[in-house]
């Protein structure tokens, strides 16, 4: 018998990956825990990852084989740490396919990489003439970094607006731009909306003007494939935690005639050449922004996540990742009252929503209760729920390792609120 | 484990749905904000006090279930009340929303208030309950600045 092979291939594909996915939740050893007596259904990854057991074994077997500081001793186990702590960058490199291990600055996280940026890059360079651009649609990590340095300059912080469906005004953006900007800070996934901004176009005009582009990678990190080469950006920051590593540990990528033009942001220990009492040489490209004793087995772990997401490769994580987007976003689209927060055309990993005559912090608690951990409030971006009107959205965000069951499990979850409320 | 219908019951919903007091007053002469920074909840009481007794309350304000049927309910709870008893009861309240050891012995008789009592074995949603009170206690010690439950 003849068979439509279009009709074959979809069941086919899609049980594929499913024994992908079945793979990848082995690999994640907190998966299997119990919450409230069910097993843990966790759409909270927008929030923090879970780790790999690869990561969460080599940050403990720098604990218990290597430990010792790097940059400094000649014994065995300082020269091995070292080792790690450089190869660890040198996955960052190549991870970005930054230009060289030189344009990598360890930090603590995305929070820390935009503060820096704003002191060490923006500060020396904004007078009361001058403007910074960001978007409507910016995490506080942001934001407020912005809000503090042109407070301290006089400068002016500028909003590009964003439209119903959560995109961005880029004919704002257009006549915001100009000679006076000194720098656009925007992100490259919305953590509110799920938005993938158009960051290509955004540099490119930005660079029209002889602006650097500052790309908050918090989100996109672990569900876009991010090439700086490709991307033009001039700064990238991104978080260990949200890509599968350790919390402490994060990224800032800087273009190295950027880097190397900025003063410290920080002073101390190992970002030094040479300190005499009347004067102090800074150390070479990374390490001059690296002051104190760094989080090295972070470091370690970061590397051990970006080896563990590579193995995989974004593109098979972006695919299954939209797949699931796209069947919650069908189903949730059915349930009356629900209202999705962030409809644009590029999307990617986030579902927020509101459900009528529902707090979120309700949902979020009837949910808790059946294992389901989902996110509910104004996700750090209090803006964005003002431009929406709301007090904040329940949030599902997706990873690698979740199921079409587990959003089956959310949405039953939504029916058993509705259920209650509707009493 | 703790169960759901201890936090949600027939009397909270009753009180999110039409919550009673929910009005400005236009003759308050204490008014405070009250904010909770996890959720960004806000929500403003006013009070009308004459000769140290609560002559009215009323609130404004969006939350979820549990901090506006607390606001509702602690408005019922405050009329008439002299400002002494307002304070036990915002101390006999708040201890039976935090204090999760029951072998303590039964709380004082709170009457319709005690529906709250299943917020203890949520720990995440006791600011929800008490936000309504914190901001009570700062408008009638008139402190100006918005108060959060942090």
């Amino acid at each position: 018998m003849k068979m439509d092979s279009k009709v074959l291939h979809r069941p086919c594909e899609t049980n594929e990956m499913e024994r992908s996915v079945d793979r990848w939740r082995a690999d994640f050893p907190l998966l299997r825990e119990m919450v409230h007596g069910k097993p843990l259904v966790y759409l909270d990854n927008a929030a923090t990852t879970q780790k790999p057991l690869s990561v969460i074994e080599a940050e403990a077997s720098f604990y218990l084989h290597t430990n010792a500081n790097v940059h400094r001793g000649v014994h065995a186990l300082s020269q091995d740490a070292t080792d790690q702590y450089e190869a660890a960058r040198n996955k960052v490199q190549q991870f970005i396919n930054a230009a060289s291990s030189d344009e990598i600055v360890f930090v603590r996280g995305t929070t820390e990489a935009i503060n820096l940026v704003a002191q060490s890059y923006a500060r020396p360079r904004l007078s009361e003439h001058d403007n910074i651009i960001i978007s409507a649609m910016e995490h506080h990590s942001n934001i407020v970094p912005w809000q503090m340095v042109c407070a301290q300059t006089g400068a002016e912080l500028r909003v590009v607006p964003v439209n119903d469906a959560g995109e961005l005004d880029i004919e704002m953006f257009a006549r915001l731009v100009g000679p006076n900007t000194r720098l656009v800070a925007i992100t490259h996934l919305s953590n509110a909306l799920g938005t993938i901004t158009p960051v290509q176009r955004i540099v490119e005009m930005a660079h029209a003007h002889d602006v650097p582009v500052l790309l908050d990678g918090a989100q996109a990190i672990s569900h876009l494939g991010v090439d700086v080469r490709t991307l033009n950006c001039d700064f990238y920051a991104f978080s260990g935690h949200k890509i599968f590593g350790p919390t402490g540990i994060g990224v800032l990528y800087g273009k190295a005639t950027l880097l190397d033009a900025m003063p410290p942001y920080q002073v101390g220990g190992d970002m030094i050449r040479s300190v005499t009492f009347g004067e102090t040489a800074y150390n070479d490209l990374p390490y001059k922004f690296e002051a104190g004793t760094p989080n090295i087995a972070g470091a370690i772990g970061l590397g051990a996540a970006l080896d563990y997401v590579s193995a995989i490769g974004i593109p098979a994580i972006a695919a299954h990742e939209q797949e699931l987007l796209s069947y919650a976003t069908g189903l949730a689209a059915n349930i009356t009252g629900l209202k999705i927060i962030g409809t644009a055309r590029d999307k990617a990993s986030i579902l927020s929503f509101t459900l009528d005559g529902v707090h979120p912090h309700d949902i979020g608690t009837i949910l808790d209760h059946d294992g389901i951990a989902i996110r509910a409030g104004h996700h750090c971006a209090m803006p964005v729920m003002q431009r929406f009107g709301i007090a904040g959205t329940a949030r599902a965000s997706f990873s690698l390792y979740n199921t079409r069951a587990e959003v089956d499990a959310l949405m039953a979850g939504l029916a058993k609120v509705q259920g209650m409320f509707q009493r | 484990m703790s169960d759901l219908r201890d936090l949600y019951q027939e009397v909270i919903f009753d009180h999110y749905k039409t919550p009673h007091n929910y009005h400005a007053l236009p003759d308050a002469n204490h008014v405070a904000h009250g904010h909770n920074r996890l959720c960004g909840d806000q929500l403003t009481i006013y009070v009308q006090v004459e000769d140290d007794r609560i002559k009215d309350i009323g609130f404004e304000g969006a939350g979820c279930a549990i901090s506006t049927a607390s606001a509702s309910l602690m408005t019922d709870a405050l009329k008439e009340k002299t400002l002494g008893e307002a304070e036990h009861l915002f101390e006999a309240f708040h201890h039976m929303v935090t204090d999760t050891d029951t072998d303590t012995g039964p709380v004082q008789d709170l009457g319709k208030l005690e529906v709250l009592a299943g917020v203890r074995e949520f720990p995440a949603r006791v600011k929800c309950a008490t936000l309504a009170w914190h901001t009570l206690q700062a408008a009638l010690k008139d402190r100006a600045a918005p108060v959060s439950t942090e």
